[in-house]
């Protein structure tokens, strides 16, 4: 499907949702409460099917975060951005990983690295880091390790 | 003529002129308990060496080779360092089953070495019940290794215990059962009268196809008692990291791994004996001429000769298969081998009733 | 974290397989929940070799960030700093010369044979056959070679820079390159005959360890474990990167899900990768090895996301640029995170020997699930 058609798509079912389409791929933006939605219409829709994350991560704006999700098709090969704008100070999102089940480790990971809690998601816990981590999200540029760290 | 037994007479000769009876017998025991134990360990370094160098030739490398002349001292080196290492005891284990376990293991390698003819006339003791002692005693081997297991207090012994406890007690039975094959063949438990008995040809050419079937299942089955790969799942690494021996070392571990090669000597030694006529030279019926040519090859390097080209033969399988899953390893048994070696030994007796055999 | 508990409730017996442990190859540590021999549950604790190489990348200029990669997926190092190059060059508009494209994908290949051969060792001895470490050593051994011989290293070779390779080849290069090839020809069938047609074999990985199609989507497992469960899922063919639209290989299927289907998928890639080699190792053009750059690179302010077929997998480098000299932010989605993720789905229910056959052939390598 080209960016065109997948951008009058998404409109129809979300009218809010804005684009960007100076980078590789078409970049979604949708509101925290409408993703959880646009992505069940993404995964299951005839048109789209985008059965495939093969990424989904979280960028630290230092005002707030962003989840971007990399979606691709594996029958039709087209891939779409959908970026999630959130509250630095309470990120929370709905899960994805009901419909990629990948999305449970790299959730679990954003949730660490990030702090950013996942909504029903059915085992949020540390992957990476071990115990007495929680809390600390080392990836958020506001991060200070004094030992370990040593800026250039 | 320079054969053990002549040098087991003169001994007995010169021991018995020199002291009353009573003396005589306590000092042969002793130098017969000197020599098993002297065997033990020099099976023990002969065969871990044989084992490296055969694991090196089959994977294109040199092996050791430091060591002495082509590395062959390699294995007393190892001895040494395992001797002088500390011999751990884990903090949670019962110490007395713990440090009890490897000596069994010894022992009852020690034991099985009684009934066995090394060469004409020379065997520690020809009793007539001697394949239903090897049997007996190598069962025993099982409650070392569960003991180990247990006594660990860790659970990857344990589970090695586990496995290696169904794997000893389901394999005997095809074990025994094609043992039992040659005894209906020969009519008598002595060692001593099976080797006789091929005297005009070994049971392996005498016997046609039933008895290959035995052999074969012998082996495989043997294989399997002394834990060696491709059934080697009680000290599976990549799945138990050592299975039962994890929590040993020193010289505790030292003494399973002996224990573990010189059964391997006893299960080929009485597969060679039992198919192949042990120390009886190649003879075929009644060829005269062929079978004095062969007698002069001493009786000791025949029966050493079948030993360790069976021997190599369990190497062989350990360094190219795979290892099997515990279920398919019962499976095999019960399923084949087991149902296998029992029409199999009906066969045998048949042939015995019916004189079919040469 | 880590359970301390001898048994569950339930009676179930809990072991810890790792974090050192001979069959996770590295520090993976792997709670298992066993009823017998029979696994309920597989749960991976990871980070034990965890070295934030993300958060590393964002003080490293963009020249400098890419020799920490190698370090992730050690056994495709190439191909790692190859995915860095390529999405730096994507934002930068970089024109790579055709030299430089050619060498880029025969290192990519030879480290792709490299790898598979490693695994194909480090599998059979997983499986308890000790025998084929060694024979698949002597051939990787000819490749570090050639790599040492160029890149001047054997494992983290730093060799692919932005705009190009760091080094023109070496002149023994393409002779031993072909030398490679003859030997590989003359050797790969004693991989059949020493594993593959060996029934104890066939019997350990067929029906073990079952992915369908479905599912290997659905955790995102890619390359030669994803192809295994018939999902065409290689990098170099849907969303092909250099000239590899250009070359003829075919893609390598089965469909059967299974790790024996795994394990067949390696073994052909590797005959494929043979021909990737041999189509281009008489044709490297002649001209530049490195385009020309600046001495410090500044990306425009943007993302810029690059995927490639590394050995294991799908790698994905995604720059977050804020138009400085160093990222703003890196994600490396690693093919072997995701690729893990699917072995709790797989192993439940079977045997405890078939875990290990299962983590073989999903070829996990350790610091690149870590990162």
């Amino acid at each position: 499907m080209q960016q065109a058609e997948l951008k009058d798509i998404i409109t129809e079912w979300l009218p809010g949702a804005t684009f960007d389409e100076n980078g590789q791929w078409l970049n979604v933006n949708v509101e925290p409460k409408d993703l959880h939605l646009l992505a069940v219409k993404l995964r299951n829709h005839e048109h789209t099917q985008f059965d495939y994350c093969f990424c989904l991560t979280c960028v630290d704006w230092k005002t707030h975060l962003t989840m971007v999700y990399h979606l691709d098709s594996t029958k039709f090969r087209h891939q779409v951005v959908v970026k999630v704008k959130l509250d630095a100070a309470k990120p929370e999102v709905e899960t994805v990983s009901d419909l990629w089940k990948t999305a449970d480790f790299h959730e679990r990971e954003v949730y660490e690295m990030f702090g950013v809690h996942f909504i029903n998601h059915p085992d949020l816990r540390l992957l990476i880091l071990p115990d007495g981590w929680e809390g600390k999200n080392p990836l958020r540029k506001n991060f200070e390790d004094p030992i370990n760290m040593i800026k250039l | 003529m320079w054969s053990f037994s002549h040098i087991a007479d003169l001994l007995h000769e010169w021991l018995s002129k020199t002291f009353n009876p009573t003396f005589t017998l306590i000092i042969e025991m002793v130098l017969a308990g000197v020599a098993v134990i002297g065997l033990f360990a020099a099976l023990g370094l002969v065969l871990v060496i044989m084992e490296r160098k055969v694991s090196a030739w089959i994977q294109i490398r040199l092996g050791p080779n430091r060591v002495g002349p082509k590395g062959m001292f390699q294995s007393l080196a190892d001895t040494l360092k395992l001797l002088v290492k500390e011999g751990m005891t884990p903090d949670g284990a019962d110490k007395f089953l713990f440090n009890l376990a490897p000596f069994i293991a010894m022992i009852v390698a020690m034991l099985l070495m009684a009934p066995i003819a090394f060469a004409n006339n020379f065997q520690f003791w020809d009793m007539n019940i001697g394949v239903l002692y090897i049997s007996a005693i190598s069962s025993i081997s099982v409650i070392s290794i569960l003991m180990a297991g247990w006594a660990s207090n860790n659970k990857y012994s344990l589970m090695g215990a586990m496995r290696s406890g169904a794997q000893i007690v389901s394999y005997e039975l095809s074990a025994g059962l094609s043992v039992l094959s040659v005894v209906v063949l020969t009519g008598s438990l002595s060692l001593n009268d099976i080797i006789h008995s091929q005297e005009n040809g070994w049971w392996i050419f005498k016997g046609h196809l039933p008895i290959w079937i035995s052999f074969i299942t012998f082996i495989i089955a043997v294989t399997a008692e002394t834990n060696r790969a491709p059934f080697d799942l009680a000290e599976a690494e990549s799945e138990l990291t050592a299975g039962f021996h994890t929590e040993y070392s020193g010289m505790k571990f030292a003494l399973f791994f002996l224990a573990e090669y010189v059964n391997v000597f006893i299960v080929c030694a009485i597969g060679a004996t039992l198919f192949l006529g042990g120390w009886m030279p190649f003879h075929i019926g009644h060829l005269q001429a062929f079978n004095h040519v062969m007698d002069y090859i001493p009786s000791s390097v025949w029966f050493f000769g079948k030993t360790f080209f069976l021997i190599f033969v369990i190497m062989w399988f350990r360094w190219t298969f795979p290892r099997l899953r515990i279920d398919q390893l019962l499976n095999l048994e019960w399923k084949y081998l087991l149902p296998i070696s029992m029409i199999n030994l009906l066969l045998v007796t048949l042939m015995a009733i019916m004189g079919w055999h040469f | 974290m880590i359970e301390e508990s001898f048994t569950t409730a339930e009676g179930d017996l809990v072991i810890n397989v790792g974090p050192q442990h001979p069959a996770t190859h590295g520090v993976l540590h792997l709670v298992i929940t066993l009823n017998g021999e029979t696994i309920k549950k597989v749960e991976p604790h990871l980070g034990y070799i965890h070295r934030s190489i993300e958060k590393m990348s964002e003080s490293l200029t963009y020249r400098q960030f890419i020799y920490v990669t190698s370090r992730m997926d050690y056994l495709s190092a190439h191909i790692n700093n190859h995915a860095c190059a390529l999405c730096v060059e994507k934002g930068l508009q970089i024109e790579v010369p055709g030299r430089a494209q050619s060498i880029r994908i025969i290192m990519d290949e030879l480290t792709r044979i490299a790898s598979h051969e490693l695994w194909w060792g480090a599998m059979s001895m997983d499986l308890g056959a000790f025998t084929p470490f060694f024979h698949a050593f002597r051939e990787r051994e000819v490749i570090n070679e050639i790599m040492e011989e160029t890149c001047g290293a054997r494992l983290t070779m730093n060799y692919m820079v932005p705009g190009g390779v760091m080094a023109d080849i070496h002149p023994n290069f393409q002779r031993r390159v072909k030398d490679f090839i003859t030997l590989y020809k003359k050797k790969i069938h004693e991989y059949d005959e020493l594993i593959t047609g060996n029934i104890i074999f066939q019997n350990r990985m067929k029906n073990v360890g079952y992915l369908s199609s479905e599912d290997a989507i659905a955790y995102g497992v890619t390359g030669p474990a994803g192809r295994g469960s018939g999902v065409s899922c290689d990098v170099r063919k849907h969303s092909p990167y250099e000239i590899y639209d250009k070359l003829e290989f075919d893609e390598v299927l089965e469909t059967a899900g299974d790790s024996f289907a795994r394990y067949l998928v390696r073994i052909r890639e590797m005959n494929q990768s043979v021909r990737i080699i041999e189509q281009l190792i008489d044709n490297i053009p002649d001209g530049d090895f490195q385009a020309k750059t600046k001495a410090v690179l500044k990306l425009p302010k943007g993302e810029f996301y690059q995927r490639v077929e590394t050995a294991r997998g799908e790698l994905g480098v995604y720059i977050v640029s804020e138009g400085g000299t160093t990222p703003y932010r890196i994600k490396y989605r690693s093919p072997g995170f995701s690729n893990l993720s699917a072995l709790d789905h797989m192993a439940r229910g079977s045997k405890l020997g078939d875990l290990v056959a299962m983590m073989g052939t999903l070829d996990l390598v350790i610091p690149d699930i870590d990162r």
